[in-house]
């Protein structure tokens, strides 16, 4: 049993309800991460996890990087902020 | 091959308020991208306006996530607190081999905002609804990307 429990908590978290919620985050891996997870092992499911979630920050500073340099393209009059307008008026 | 866009649906659980929440998340980004642009000059630095960009990102998740979860009350305390978003973006390099699942989780613990205060149970509940959010994120920031880019190569003549 994982040694970090809360004190906390009323009842025992069953390791039943702990690979439940493995398996729940191996359903939100994409397609492409989940291929060997079949038979993998929670710390091998937790490692895949945490690659995932590091592959996300990058994607999300990389469409920052280059959303800026589109927008540095963009002035208050062209077609690009009228459909940030049109958006946000819909 | 159909690509995943911002507004079809993904394998959302159906108890979870996704569309109101991604409604939310859709029009803050937008309002702070509108924002940006507005307030940017020919002078700004590309790589400050990329920061206030990538923060933007990461509020419009915590603000559709609201005070309902603990890594997005973590996130809005860091955002609030104006300190420097700080997210790992590079590979770990660990020389230690982590082989059992709880050296996983203090990995986990590192990613997840608020994790270093949860317990194993709540960790693993928080990161599939943080995972959930940086995913929508991610699809609403390409889909703004797409639409103002093929504005850019297809202009629209008066």
């Amino acid at each position: 049993m994982p040694v970090e429990m809360s004190s906390r908590r009323s009842s025992r978290i069953t390791d039943e309800e702990i690979s439940e919620l493995i398996s729940k985050l191996q359903s939100l891996l994409p397609e492409s991460r989940r291929r060997s997870m079949s038979r993998a092992s929670a710390a091998k499911l937790l490692k895949e996890t945490c690659s995932y979630i590091k592959s996300l920050h990058r994607e999300v500073g990389d469409l920052s990087d280059r959303l800026s340099d589109l927008m540095s393209t963009m002035d208050s009059g062209s077609p690009q902020a009228e459909i940030i307008r049109s958006i946000l008026r819909s | 091959m159909e690509s995943k866009s911002f507004t079809t649906g993904n394998r959302d659980n159906p108890n979870t308020d996704l569309h109101g929440s991604k409604n939310m998340m859709a029009s803050h980004f937008l309002r702070a991208l509108f924002r940006i642009q507005q307030t940017s000059t020919s002078s700004s630095s590309f790589a400050g306006r990329s920061r206030r960009i990538r923060r933007a990102a990461y509020a419009s998740m915590a603000y559709s996530a609201g005070a309902r979860r603990a890594w997005s009350r973590a996130l809005l305390r860091k955002l609030r607190s104006r300190a420097r978003l700080r997210f790992p973006r590079r590979l770990s390099r660990t020389a230690r081999p982590q082989r059992r699942d709880m050296d996983q989780a203090q990995v986990l613990r590192k990613l997840v905002p608020g994790g270093p205060s949860m317990d194993y149970c709540k960790l693993l509940e928080e990161t599939a609804d943080y995972i959930r959010c940086l995913t929508t994120q991610v699809r609403l920031m390409q889909t703004v990307m797409d639409s103002i880019s093929s504005y850019a190569h297809h202009p629209m003549i008066p």
